[in-house]
């Protein structure tokens, strides 16, 4: 990655930035998903205030060959408003938590997204057209008088400048009594699943009224309680199977013909304990942030707070590959708890079955070559602004002598953190987001 | 860090004062940190007891760190301490499980100074037989007159330091081996989401974002972490009070 060796390393640069330049991040703006179409044509982001905007990418333009098209807003719409549930006196939260788009099917694009409780299936569509020439309402819509119409006329539709529309199409509610951390589409592209700290329920896209309990963990005495969902995906190709993560560091792969509730998983993966790195925090930082599937569905990876851990899905007592994202933390691992830094949950991505990528702290992000074993880190920063400037990757000093263009880990700004990332489905343009900013980069083009 | 080879005695009937303060060695940080750790866990759990929703997940690992904890204590609470040169692999094993938990690593202490323990060391240094490699030669003799004194006035509360122990663990016991049918439940219910700020509000008032605050625990240097040896339960009358304020205004 960072220069030195084969030509299949990729170069990364900048090429874009969106939301506010100010240090002052409105709460509202706090992005809180981003998620590619399966095209790679949209990106959507959702943020705290419930919002989501969705960039465009230009077609690109034949004499400008040596980057790809921008993305540029093409909707935004509000997706969740706060509520306010009046049997428990709870305020619901509008934060978008997931959004996952369907494959698209005809020329309008659905997209669902979710916040604690409810779960929304979104249409956006264009209209570039309208009709014109009506007979008995003028342009502007006013009623013509009927004795003053003489001759009729076909209305035609006539270009006009495009609008995107959003509307919500289904309403899924009512179904989690528990945060929604999790929204997975099925493979069939019918059925999708939701997953709450403690249960799983599987939805048909078509109906809004009923759902399908298929995984609970909730004990029967809640003093009992000592382990939660923490993320859940639909397997990309068997339409069956599905996993689930937990705080205690665990996944469950799970086969929907087995039984109705899916509570014996069919392979449980877990890796023993390292008794060496044993601390009272290593249960907290065994907790699973993040699981996806690799595009061929024969791996998996799940994030936990120091690492990112490949499994095969053929082996349950260990993963294949563990690549550290920021080791020199453990030793910080006290001053973490007491900030409450360390329940902070990581997302992860693939580039197909090759690369991953996950975000850190001080606006840093890393990416693991899993072929030649090299990782490289990256900083998101309004300082590299040149489009096609090669990022300068960045090294954190974990002790001793600092090296120049080090950065020491007490340097390191902890509200400065990337917690989703998002890898195009076919090309190497990265989306990742701070705070409140979305960073575009892309590879190099000769 | 600990020194290995030394058997931990119980405060009571302490004569050989040497022996006492090489205790101390041993003793009061790790217990201390693991104390001070406990504090902190039960006022964040606290924290989302007054809270009207919690982050369940959050919640969880907390009370599983206090369930740690807890465990850990029971089985210590006669401060037997075992013999590790002597026994086996068990309790080796033993010893690494209930590892330092605020503690940095062997890197951290290469870089940081640690007064209390590397000044004792030295002072101590042909009485005992020092097992451990990661105490640090660059203690500074004037270091050493005033972390004595601090930790001579730890000495002279053992018992304190016992009861607070004992009142933490009620403080446990309470809240999660329940005295009323709901309170473990109502750590775990569903509560107001307008207090989510406030829960970010004070834990950020409570440390800063950055390091800082912790690294009294970590390295373990100022006397002034003697005040997490304090009363858990006035720690948490003050939280009240600042809550309090909080939510009126």
């Amino acid at each position: 990655f960072s220069g030195a060796g084969g030509g299949n390393d990729i170069q990364w640069c900048f090429s874009q930035v969106k939301g506010a330049v100010d240090d002052d991040v409105a709460e509202a703006d706090i992005i809180s998903t981003v998620e590619f179409n399966h095209s790679g044509e949209l990106l959507a982001t959702g943020d705290k205030g419930g919002r989501v905007v969705i960039f465009q990418q230009e077609q690109e333009n034949k004499t400008q060959s040596h980057s790809r098209g921008e993305y540029n807003v093409y909707s935004t719409f509000q997706s969740h408003e706060p509520e306010f549930d009046y049997l428990k006196s709870l305020e619901i939260e509008e934060k978008i938590n997931k959004i996952r788009w369907l494959p698209q099917k005809n020329a309008a694009q659905f997209l669902l997204s979710t916040n604690d409780k409810t779960i929304k299936l979104w249409k956006i569509s264009e209209r570039d057209k309208r009709p014109e020439g009506y007979n008995l309402k003028e342009e502007d819509g006013r009623y013509r008088d009927p004795t003053t119409v003489t001759t009729l006329r076909v209305p035609v539709f006539r270009p006009m400048d495009l609008m995107v529309e959003a509307s919500p199409r289904r309403i899924f509610a009512n179904a989690h009594t528990y945060h929604i951390n999790s929204i997975s589409i099925n493979s069939d592209y019918e059925t999708y699943l939701s997953a709450d700290d403690l249960r799983i329920n599987l939805w048909h896209l078509e109906i809004t009224d009923r759902s399908f309990n298929i995984v609970d963990i909730k004990p029967a005495n809640m003093e009992e309680l000592t382990e939660v969902i923490t993320a859940a995906e639909f397997h990309p190709n068997s339409c069956n199977t599905f996993v689930y993560s937990s705080s205690k560091g665990t996944i469950r792969l799970c086969d929907m013909r087995a039984s109705a509730l899916c509570d014996r998983h069919s392979k449980l993966f877990e890796e023993p304990e390292d008794p060496s790195n044993r601390s009272f925090f290593s249960e907290i930082i065994s907790s699973i942030s993040d699981v996806k599937f690799s595009h061929s569905g024969r791996y998996m990876m799940t994030r936990d707070y120091l690492s990112v851990k490949i499994w095969d899905l053929n082996m349950e007592n260990r993963p294949v590959e563990t690549y550290q994202v920021h080791e020199y933390l453990r030793s910080k691992l006290c001053s973490l708890y007491e900030n409450d830094c360390i329940f902070d949950k990581f997302e992860c991505c693939w580039n197909g079955s090759d690369i991953v990528m996950t975000g850190s702290y001080n606006n840093f992000f890393r990416m693991f070559d899993r072929n030649t074993k090299r990782d490289i880190t990256l900083e998101a920063s309004r300082e590299n602004n040149k489009p096609r400037t090669v990022l300068k990757p960045r090294k954190v000093c974990a002790s001793g002598k600092r090296k120049k263009d080090e950065i020491s880990v007490d340097s390191l700004d902890f509200n400065k953190k990337i917690l989703h990332t998002a890898w195009h489905p076919k090309e190497n343009i990265i989306a990742v987001a701070t705070t409140n900013n979305l960073y575009i980069f892309q590879d190099k083009m000769n | 860090m600990f020194v290995r080879g030394l058997k931990r005695k119980c405060f009571d009937g302490e004569e050989d004062i040497e022996g006492t303060l090489a205790g101390i060695k041993a003793i009061p940080s790790y217990n201390l940190q693991r104390q001070s750790l406990l504090d902190m866990s039960l006022v964040k759990l606290q924290l989302c007891h007054m809270l009207v929703e919690p982050n369940l997940c959050r919640s969880v690992l907390i009370a599983n760190t206090v369930r740690q904890i807890q465990e850990e204590m029971t089985q210590d609470g006669t401060w037997q301490m075992i013999n590790t040169q002597s026994t086996g692999q068990a309790s080796l094993d033993r010893l690494v499980s209930t590892d330092i938990l605020c503690r940095s690593s062997r890197e951290q202490a290469e870089g940081k100074h640690v007064p209390g323990y590397s000044t004792f060391s030295k002072d101590f240094e042909g009485d005992q037989a020092q097992d451990n490699s990661e105490t640090m030669s660059t203690a500074s003799s004037v270091q050493a007159p005033r972390n004595l004194q601090s930790n001579v006035w730890e000495m002279e509360n053992p018992q304190e330091n016992k009861g607070n122990f004992q009142k933490s663990l009620d403080q446990i016991f309470e809240t999660l081996e329940n005295k009323s049918p709901n309170s473990v439940e109502e750590l775990f219910s569903e509560v107001d989401n307008s207090y989510y700020d406030l829960d970010t509000m004070l834990t950020g008032m409570m440390s800063n974002t950055k390091m800082g605050h912790c690294d009294g625990l970590e390295t373990f240097s100022s006397p002034s972490t003697t005040t997490s040896n304090s009363n858990c339960k006035s720690d948490l009358n003050e939280l009240d009070h600042i809550v309090e304020i909080l939510v009126e205004s």
